[in-house]
């Protein structure tokens, strides 16, 4: 499986979207902001349908509307109690109005599939440049902004107090999720995206107890789960999605009884 | 204008005193377009360990705010270690009152305590060589080192408490404000922090604005106290302060401040005044 070049492209494809899913996600869990990080990718979706119906790349589309949703997520949704059901209006109308441009964009319903549940297959060498690209941008962006983002992760009223904008940190943060969401989207799809980003995450969070080691092994994690999920996919001809998203799901499992152990 | 503020020259006339930690000159705050406080006048002695007391909403939080440069006041003057209150004062440690989501936080306590060191600058959250002797000895103070490593969740409240007073410690403050530290905190280990507390004022020679809803555990350790309530506030030792006529003028109602077996109970018509959060003077 290893000779066919579409066979390269998806464990490439798979492993820069598992080191930024991971390292994004580790953030995101801690924060306990899975939800918007999920619903990032539904806003997402609305982009990428729009920007078909526009004529324009889908994958702008959904950078775009992930990116751009992130931020002002950051920068409006200070206030935790209504967050929740906010996130979820912005969630469910996102998916409508995804609905809606599909419906009235006449082409492929392949298009549609493969933006909600991903399409490893169909990268090719040109998009795993530009995926490359854009996960060590956003990797970057992301150590660039990690340390005042974990002190007002963990300790807001503090770091506020010694002259932090939180809600700066918050916009920042949330758009790189966004740019962090569009990468993952195109192996996993925008509606498990979750599956990359926080079930490492949030395993990798259960058995360590030091940043450094948490977000390597969310890394770690993800990598083995995507690059695995590719090769059973190839081997039981099951969606790449779908042995992802169990993978995921066993390794937070084993991680609860490892971290009780 | 304050009724309480001394009839003699006022601390903006006085020569200012370079041991003061904390100065307020006719100090009024009002955040959020509402005043909290008005004409507030007085200065906290370097070293000192001050009771702020006073019932819910009487401004405890508002003042220490107002200290670190997050509420600047509408009328008059603060001055912290002899500058005007800054926001980002490194010499000033603060503890807020704990909202950290920490129930479920995996991390070591060390770790939570270093992710509050150094700058807040952009960058990695790796801590250089003094920055990490800065948590070291933050975690010393308070006792944490023997189980400092342990994740966070496994900890016990008072415990995450000393977390949160390490983080204070951090940056080697030389005034340190401390928003209502006992509150969930059952008698044995609010006294056990106020004991730590004043050891470490006094082995650190720092002042220590302690702010509290019960007077009584504070007693043994208190140098002054000062009382907010009706907008205002008064600071002086116990003594002078923590009396009925006075404690009467503040409120602007009668106030009886009755001695029992050591303890002091501050009474508004009939009610304990710090028991009661709901007292509305």
């Amino acid at each position: 499986m290893f000779t066919y070049d579409f066979m390269q492209n998806a464990f490439a494809a798979a492993a820069i979207v598992a080191v930024l899913s991971g390292a994004t996600g580790y953030f995101l869990v801690l924060r306990q902001q899975s939800f918007a990080g999920h619903a990032l990718g539904h806003v997402g979706f609305a982009g990428a349908t729009g920007a078909l119906l526009a004529g324009l790349p889908p994958l702008s589309g959904l950078l775009a509307a992930a990116v751009c949703s992130g931020a002002l997520m950051g920068l409006f949704g200070e206030r935790l109690a209504e967050r929740d059901v906010a996130v979820g209006l912005v969630l469910s109308v996102s998916l409508g109005l995804g609905l809606l441009f599909l419906s009235l964009f006449t082409g492929s319903a392949g298009q549609a599939t493969s933006l909600l549940f991903g399409n490893v297959l169909a990268v090719d060498a040109a998009t795993i440049r530009a995926m490359a690209a854009a996960c060590i941008i956003t990797l970057a962006l992301l150590a660039l902004i990690s340390r005042p983002l974990l002190f007002a992760t963990l300790r807001p009223e503090l770091a506020a107090a010694r002259g932090l904008d939180l809600r700066l940190v918050s916009a920042l943060f949330l758009a790189l999720v966004g740019a962090a969401v569009a990468e993952a989207a195109q192996i996993v799809g925008v509606l498990l995206v979750f599956t990359l980003m926080v079930g490492p995450a949030a395993a990798a969070q259960r058995l360590t107890t030091r940043v450094a080691h948490g977000i390597a092994l969310a890394v770690l994690l993800a990598l083995v789960e995507a690059l695995a999920g590719v090769a059973l996919s190839y081997l039981t001809d099951w969606p790449t999605s779908c042995w992802i998203a169990l993978l995921s799901a066993l390794a937070y499992l084993g991680s609860i009884l490892a971290s009780r152990g | 204008m304050n009724a309480l503020a001394p009839a003699a020259p006022t601390l903006a006339q006085l020569p200012s005193a370079p041991s003061d930690a904390v100065r307020l000159d006719r100090v009024s705050l009002a955040p959020g377009g509402q005043t909290v406080l008005e004409g507030l006048d007085f200065a906290v002695a370097q070293g000192s360990f001050v009771g702020v007391l006073g019932p819910n909403g009487a401004g405890k939080t508002t003042l220490m705010r107002a200290i670190l440069g997050l509420v600047p006041p509408v009328a008059g003057r603060i001055e912290v270690l002899g500058q005007p209150a800054r926001r980002g004062q490194p010499q000033v440690g603060y503890m807020p009152q704990a909202h950290a989501p920490m129930a479920e936080l995996r991390l070591s306590g060390r770790a939570f305590v270093a992710a509050a060191a150094g700058s807040i600058g952009w960058g990695l959250p790796l801590l250089g060589r003094a920055a990490r002797q800065d948590v070291d000895r933050a975690i010393d103070l308070v006792g944490a080192g023997p189980w400092a490593a342990r994740p966070v969740a496994t900890l016990s409240g008072g415990q995450r408490q000393l977390l949160m007073l390490a983080q204070a410690l951090l940056g080697q403050p030389r005034l340190l404000l401390l928003d209502e530290p006992l509150s969930g905190l059952d008698p044995h280990h609010q006294a056990a922090t106020i004991d730590l507390v004043r050891d470490i004022q006094r082995r650190l020679g720092i002042a220590v604005l302690f702010s509290a809803h019960d007077l009584n555990p504070l007693l043994p350790v208190l140098d002054q106290v000062l009382y907010l309530g009706n907008r205002s506030g008064v600071l002086g030792s116990l003594a002078d302060i923590v009396t009925g006529p006075v404690l009467s003028r503040l409120y602007g109602a009668t106030v009886d401040v009755i001695h029992a077996r050591g303890r002091i109970f501050v009474m508004a018509g009939g009610v304990a005044l710090e028991q009661d959060r709901h007292v509305h003077l």
